[in-house]
């Protein structure tokens, strides 16, 4: 029960990108087509999950005792970095279809900072192990359906005819705006 | 001095925009969460552009990236002690300024070229463009949210929506801000 209540505030209560602004970036960057943001979301969902539980074991068993709290920034950044390259190489040789698929987007999450936040998070929250996992992927597909449902309406928006000064980059801000406040609805559940 | 106005990072090239939107819901927050990035900004542009040369090219952004790193623990540290209210408002954002797309880029597309005085010039440019951008949209959301500009009354709260202080405000106050920007370049 616990779990599948953390699963829900992250994935509709506390969206990532609508309610807490992390990851912004791909989220403007990567919403031109749904199957582009498919791609991206997977990629993220994966990496979040792998790199929250690297960063987990070195803050329990390398940081916390031999007391390098200060370290946290950045070795986490080291480590984020180091596994998006090595999950890139080892994709390549292993599973070169997965690797065509996801291949353009996995050396930009190393700064989407959503997967820096969800690792800084779940120590701030003090969560263990499989609740700082469940978080991890929760959150990344709570970003993954914010950012499939904008790129749905992107596609819908590029045939719309949308006043001049608000084309491009203005409209897909206020088109947010919009989608956050629904996501508003969801507010409470969980508190 | 390009980085204030002409390639403002925020509302020109839409660079950084995590801290943008998740810290301007006041002026004030607004205004250190820019400054706090102008002093990383200024100090990692030039401690690469002084290391440039010793940095094999295979792993410089990583290299960049613990830089980086350094100087924003250093903040983050200074903000714990001095400014705890600060600290605890502006968050998670403060260890996030490590992936700010603005500080990396300038690193590499202007402090690993150029020398160290005109690095750091560079890196106060951007940083005061990134300050302002970021006060000028807190500031929008504080008045039209509260009533309030920089914690001063200018209108009854009653006259203010808590809308804009919320999410989906920073999205529709930020596209409304870079449609005006875009306009006034333009004219």
């Amino acid at each position: 029960m616990e779990y599948i209540m953390i699963f829900i505030v992250a994935v509709f209560v506390n969206n990532v990108v609508l309610s807490q602004f992390l990851g912004i970036c791909p989220f403007l960057g990567v919403s031109k087509k749904v199957e582009t943001s498919i791609g991206m979301g997977a990629a993220v969902t994966f990496v979040l999950a792998l790199s929250t539980i690297v960063t987990f074991l070195i803050q329990k068993y390398v940081l916390d005792p031999f007391g390098l709290g200060y370290m946290q920034t950045i070795s986490f950044i080291l480590v984020i970095a180091a596994l998006v390259q090595m999950v890139e190489i080892i994709l390549k040789k292993v599973s070169p279809a997965l690797y065509q698929a996801l291949g353009i987007f996995l050396p930009l999450i190393t700064t989407n900072c959503c997967v820096l936040g969800v690792a800084i998070l779940v120590i701030q929250k003090d969560y263990n192990l499989l609740e700082s996992v469940v978080y991890a992927i929760s959150t990344a597909l709570g970003f993954a359906l914010a950012l499939v449902i904008f790129a749905g309406i992107r596609e819908q928006l590029a045939m719309t005819n949308i006043p001049k000064g608000l084309q491009g980059t203005p409209i897909a801000l206020i088109t947010a705006g919009l989608l956050a406040m629904a996501f508003m609805g969801f507010s409470g559940i969980g508190s | 001095m390009n980085g204030i106005i002409t390639e403002n990072p925020t509302f020109v090239l839409l660079l950084g925009m995590c801290p943008t939107l998740g810290t301007t819901s006041s002026a004030l927050n607004g205004m250190s969460m820019g400054l706090a990035t102008l002093f990383v900004l200024i100090c990692s542009n030039m401690a690469i552009s002084a290391v440039k040369k010793l940095v094999p090219d295979m792993v410089r952004i990583p290299v960049y990236i613990v830089i980086i790193a350094t100087f924003v623990t250093v903040v983050q540290f200074c903000m714990e002690a001095y400014t705890p209210a600060l600290y605890a408002s502006l968050g998670l954002y403060i260890p996030l300024i490590v992936v700010n797309c603005i500080v990396l880029g300038r690193a590499e597309s202007f402090a690993s070229k150029n020398g160290i005085v005109a690095s750091g010039f560079d890196g106060l440019g951007s940083g005061l463009g990134f300050t302002l951008a970021l006060t000028l949209l807190g500031a929008c959301r504080e008045l039209l949210g509260t009533g309030k500009l920089f914690g001063l009354t200018l209108a009854p709260e009653e006259y203010g929506s808590l809308i804009f202080i919320l999410a989906p405000g920073g999205f529709l106050a930020l596209g409304y801000l870079i449609a005006i920007v875009n306009k006034l370049r333009k004219a």
